[in-house]
């Protein structure tokens, strides 16, 4: 009887500081913006309650253009870090001798403790006017004049995909490594070709790794700041940009809470899809340490 | 024979030529963000001037080095500050969700383990604005009913500290549950029945066996909110941590070497630390 009552104690205890956590500082603050967002200032102080905010965001072209844009810039990145990153994990988990393989996981995983500010501080060096790639064009005579390659969609891109990639190999090369060879090398005695193998059998085998790699690349994508102003320059209307600006420069808060509901919602909803599409569930993917 | 590997040697020089180009392209910002801290000129750019360490220890105009900017320092320190509240917070937080969801059996458990890990996939940028949301209404509740004023519900210090913490303890709270679940409940049981009382196998043999993992989702957690910016930008006053002022600095001064500098301070720092966490995981398993 004493038993179960410490037991019982015991996870009341271990409950509360989880139910604390999860209650004051993720639900009620994301209702707390949901409550915000069909708010309407009428006069100093008052208020009233409706969809305004959210038909002011359709019926403005700038508002909906850029969550479109983040949003297909998104995928984008993603599919790219995909395909970039696909090689490496690849590498990494099955073709890299023992020793190798630490030191270059290792390797991928050291730029992923280093500030985004520093990753995009350091582009800015190597990609503005005065940088290194414009003086070396410059020198070897290829180009007259200085060449700027910042504040365009595709360094953008190429940025973003610097950032995130590694948060793509990092899921892969863990589900890859559990691979068996023995299975590619039945593949491969059944009469099937390279692509029929990589298709038939590494892809489908990889599929949570691919998943949860998509999953957390997208979400930091179309979260992401300072990437896409640092590079893209002050114009380079990306979503959460738009949040800052309405809470902090214009003090809107309504508009702001708004917008962030809405990114909310969409980033869900593509979450959700990929999980549907793929028959995989958020814990089984993105906890997967 | 790798049967995993590609078979022709072109394919595989081909493939070990992508790989190296890989490597060279996670480290070009990382070098060249590094390379002009040591420049002896005014702008982080070519042409290289000499080898100099005075963006970091010059003390005199024009070239204040980081070690003798204030604002750069203050920086630092609340960057410190809060890194280690935060941490020590998540992994106390993360303990607690380990054994609850390891060892505990309660109804909706699934359900509350999703939740667990929602914070990971919901927007740093909207965890701020909804906290700071959050955290005002309240302030300006009880200043409206009550007439107190809690100030450390205003954009701050605390506020920041809050909104890491929101999602840092998902991590540190995956991190020592993935220890947790390879620990061999007989040992505990063993203890027991040596007549150890419950706290005392907790202290004595459950948590130095999560030690490595405590320490390593303690530098995992205090890495993260030493770089994050998302998330602190929103909720941030007056005391800027580190990341906050830099960006500041980049964007109304322009780049000086300085900043890379400080580039270079962060990245042997956290290469360092996280060293240390994968030395200090492989030594004791």
């Amino acid at each position: 009887m004493a038993r179960t009552d410490i037991g019982k104690l015991s996870l009341i205890l271990l409950f509360a500081p989880f139910a604390l956590w999860i209650a004051l500082l993720i639900i009620l603050p994301q209702l707390g913006i949901g409550y915000i967002s069909l708010r309407e200032k009428v006069g100093p102080g008052e208020y009233t309650f409706g969809f305004a905010n959210y038909i002011a965001f359709l019926s403005e072209p700038i508002y909906w253009n850029t969550l479109l844009r983040t949003a297909w810039m998104s995928i984008l990145v993603t599919a790219m870090a995909l395909a970039v990153g696909f090689p490496v994990a690849y590498y990494i988990a099955k073709i890299a001798r023992r020793r190798a393989r630490a030191a270059l996981f290792l390797m991928c995983l050291i730029p992923l403790w280093v500030s985004d500010l520093v990753r995009a501080f350091g582009w800015i060096v190597i990609l503005r006017e005065t940088g290194l790639v414009s003086t070396f064009l410059q020198k070897i005579g290829l180009v007259g004049g200085p060449v700027e390659l910042l504040y365009n969609d595709a360094t953008v891109v190429m940025g973003l995909v610097y950032t995130v990639v590694l948060f793509m190999i990092v899921p892969l090369v863990s589900t890859l490594d559990g691979m068996d060879n023995s299975l590619i090398e039945a593949g491969y005695n059944l009469g099937g070709s390279r692509f029929t193998v990589f298709r038939r059998i590494v892809v489908p085998y990889a599929m949570p790794g691919i998943v949860a790699g998509c999953i957390i690349v997208f979400m930091l994508t179309a979260g992401s700041y300072l990437t896409p102003i640092l590079l893209g320059g002050k114009n380079s209307m990306w979503f959460t940009e738009q949040i800052y600006e309405q809470f902090v420069t214009r003090y809107n808060w309504e508009s702001g809470a708004t917008f962030g509901v809405l990114l909310l919602v969409f980033t869900s909803f593509v979450v959700w899809l990929g999980l549907r599409l793929t028959g995989q569930s958020l814990a089984s993917t993105v906890a997967k340490d | 024979m790798n049967v995993a590997a590609p078979q022709s040697p072109f394919l595989q020089w081909l493939y070990r030529g992508y790989m190296l180009a890989f490597l060279l392209y996670l480290a070009a910002p990382l070098f060249a963000a590094g390379m002009f801290a040591f420049n002896d000129s005014m702008f982080p750019a070519l042409p290289w001037n000499g080898f100099t360490l005075d963006w970091f220890f010059s003390s005199t105009e024009p070239k204040i080095g980081m070690f003798h900017d204030r604002r750069l320092l203050r920086g630092l320190e609340n960057s410190l500050y809060i890194g280690v509240i935060v941490s020590a917070l998540a992994v106390a937080a993360g303990t607690c969700n380990a054994f609850l969801f390891e060892r505990k059996q309660f109804p909706g458990k699934s359900f509350f383990y999703i939740l667990m890990i929602v914070p990971l996939v919901i927007p740093g940028v909207i965890l701020g604005i909804s906290i700071l949301v959050f955290a005002s209404m309240i302030a300006n509740g009880l200043e409206e009913t009550f007439g107190i004023e809690w100030d450390f519900l205003r954009p701050g210090l605390f506020l920041v500290i809050l909104g890491q913490f929101s999602f840092l303890t998902t991590i540190t709270s995956l991190v020592i549950a993935a220890r947790l679940r390879k620990f061999d409940i007989s040992l505990e049981e063993a203890a027991l029945n040596l007549g150890a009382t419950r706290l005392r196998v907790l202290a004595t043999v459950t948590l130095p066996y999560l030690m490595p993992a405590l320490f390593s989702a303690f530098v995992v957690a205090f890495l993260v909110s030493f770089e994050n910016f998302n998330t602190t930008l929103m909720l941030v006053g007056s005391d800027a941590p580190l990341t906050i002022t830099m960006y500041d600095r980049m964007v109304k001064v322009g780049s000086t070497p300085v900043l890379n500098a400080v580039s270079f301070f962060l990245m042997v720092g956290s290469g360092a630390l996280a060293l240390l966490s994968v030395v200090v995981q492989r030594g004791k398993e």
